[in-house]
């Protein structure tokens, strides 16, 4: 099988404006409120995890027609089908979002960080390469900095790796770095100059020295 | 009631929508939400609480206020560079979406810009609900490559020799720009400040204009422009 990530959009040539929106207009369907709220109150019923969310997404093969909230509502049906909600056997939920949890649970947050289990590989300043393989399954480093050397710019900890967590394999803490990246390194001398620092957040299996 | 009126109950307001479509992901979402209730797994109850959390108490007022302090309080600015999970939280401003936070500011030599090309991450606890352009496939496939051509889209032009840091949200850390004190601003409280603080300059595609521009005519475009 061909895993393809649909959403993986970073400096393709994508035609359309950009249109700028107001401050307070949040919805432009009655029905999308509902699909947000779906969506963030199913979070702690456990059934899925955020990775196993956005590779739900973003692997929909009708990604690039579809408005963002009906990318969520269609991830949120393919995930339910896929978990067996529908079947005889629906898994319990480890935890049902009740109204009077919503201000807490929004307050607390799930944080990513992890207590790592080893040391860092790279320090600030180090100038690491990302790899080039376009593995078989959802990933968080974008094709365009893809085969891209870098330089470290911060140390964030370790993280849950979503490589692993998108799969169900656990969530495997990795190291994750911000990595700044010039523009003539990704996209070449010949594009028109901006002026400009690219960086992407990079766990370290996807970096090596440089 | 006129066509162009419009009507709460029709489940349509985007005129290039055909009424069909929209009203059967009407329909779609209902069933869904009748399902997912009858099987136990949410309250539909906390389904309203959330929609008005995000509706009435979680936008970019917040951040505002955050940058607003951070312009005053030079203290706090420190720590919010530093630490500005830690910083934001002693706001109030914690949780979802805004765990691990980075605060990321704006200098007469630096222009920052925040984007996810890979889906719609962005700080929920300062900034709210990420606005429909932000998550659109535009935005995304160009604020990496061509971030001058993205920002005159938002009708601001940066001097050439401002240099354009971009900031691609690929993991869970969460990026806020704080954008630069307008000249002509010192005395305001931080409460006017917070007025001024637009949320398009707290992700980079605005500048915060001065007050008289805010009063007159808002160009979003800085003082320093060519």
């Amino acid at each position: 099988m061909s895993y393809h990530s649909n959403a993986d959009l970073g400096g393709q040539n994508v035609p359309g404006a950009i249109v700028p929106e107001p401050e307070g207009e949040l919805f432009h369907a009655p029905w999308e409120p509902r699909v947000m709220a779906l969506v963030v109150a199913m979070g702690p019923t456990g059934l899925s995890n955020i990775d196993m969310n956005r590779s739900a997404r973003e692997t929909l093969p009708n990604y690039r027609d579809l408005g963002y909230y009906e990318i969520w509502l269609a991830a949120l049906e393919k995930l339910l089908l896929q978990k067996g909600v529908l079947g005889d056997a629906p898994p319990a939920p480890i935890q049902v979002l009740r109204a009077d949890l919503v201000a807490a649970v929004i307050g607390k947050g799930r944080p990513a960080s992890r207590s790592p289990v080893g040391p860092a590989r790279y320090a600030l300043k180090d100038r690491v390469r990302t790899v080039t393989a376009h593995p078989e399954h959802h990933t968080r480093l974008p094709a365009y900095a893809r085969g891209k050397v870098g330089v470290v710019e911060r140390v964030h900890g370790a993280h849950v790796f979503p490589d692993t967590n998108s799969q169900g394999l656990g969530e495997s803490p990795q190291w994750l770095y911000t990595v700044a990246f010039d523009e003539k390194e990704l996209w070449g001398a010949q594009e028109p100059l901006q002026h400009s620092t690219i960086s992407v957040d990079a766990f370290e299996p996807y970096l090596e020295p440089a | 009631m006129s066509e162009h009126e419009h009507d709460p109950h029709s489940g349509h307001s985007h005129a290039e929508r055909a009424p069909h479509p929209a009203s059967a992901l009407e329909t779609r979402v209902r069933a869904l939400e009748a399902l997912l209730t009858e099987k136990g797994y949410i309250d539909p109850a906390a389904l309203d609480v959330l929609i008005d959390a995000y509706q009435t108490k979680i936008g970019p007022r917040n951040g505002a206020r955050v940058v607003a302090r951070a312009w005053c309080d030079a203290e706090f600015r420190r720590w919010l560079l530093t630490d500005a999970t830690a910083a934001i939280a002693s706001m109030g401003f914690t949780g979802r979406q805004a765990e691990h936070m980075v605060a990321v500011e704006n200098t007469p030599q630096v222009h920052n810009l925040v984007v996810c090309t890979l889906c719609s991450c962005y700080p929920w606890a300062v900034l709210g609900l990420p606005p429909t352009w932000y998550k659109s496939a535009p935005y995304r496939a160009r604020a990496v490559k061509d971030p001058r051509g993205v920002l005159r889209e938002f009708g601001v032009e940066l001097p050439d020799k401002t240099h354009i840091r971009i900031w691609d949200s690929t993991a869970e850390v969460r990026y806020l720009v704080l954008p630069q004190r307008p000249s002509g601003t010192e005395h305001l409280s931080e409460k006017e400040l917070a007025n001024l603080i637009t949320r398009d300059s707290m992700i980079g595609t605005g500048l915060v204009g001065s007050a008289t521009d805010m009063a007159g005519s808002a160009t979003g475009v800085a003082d320093s422009a060519p």
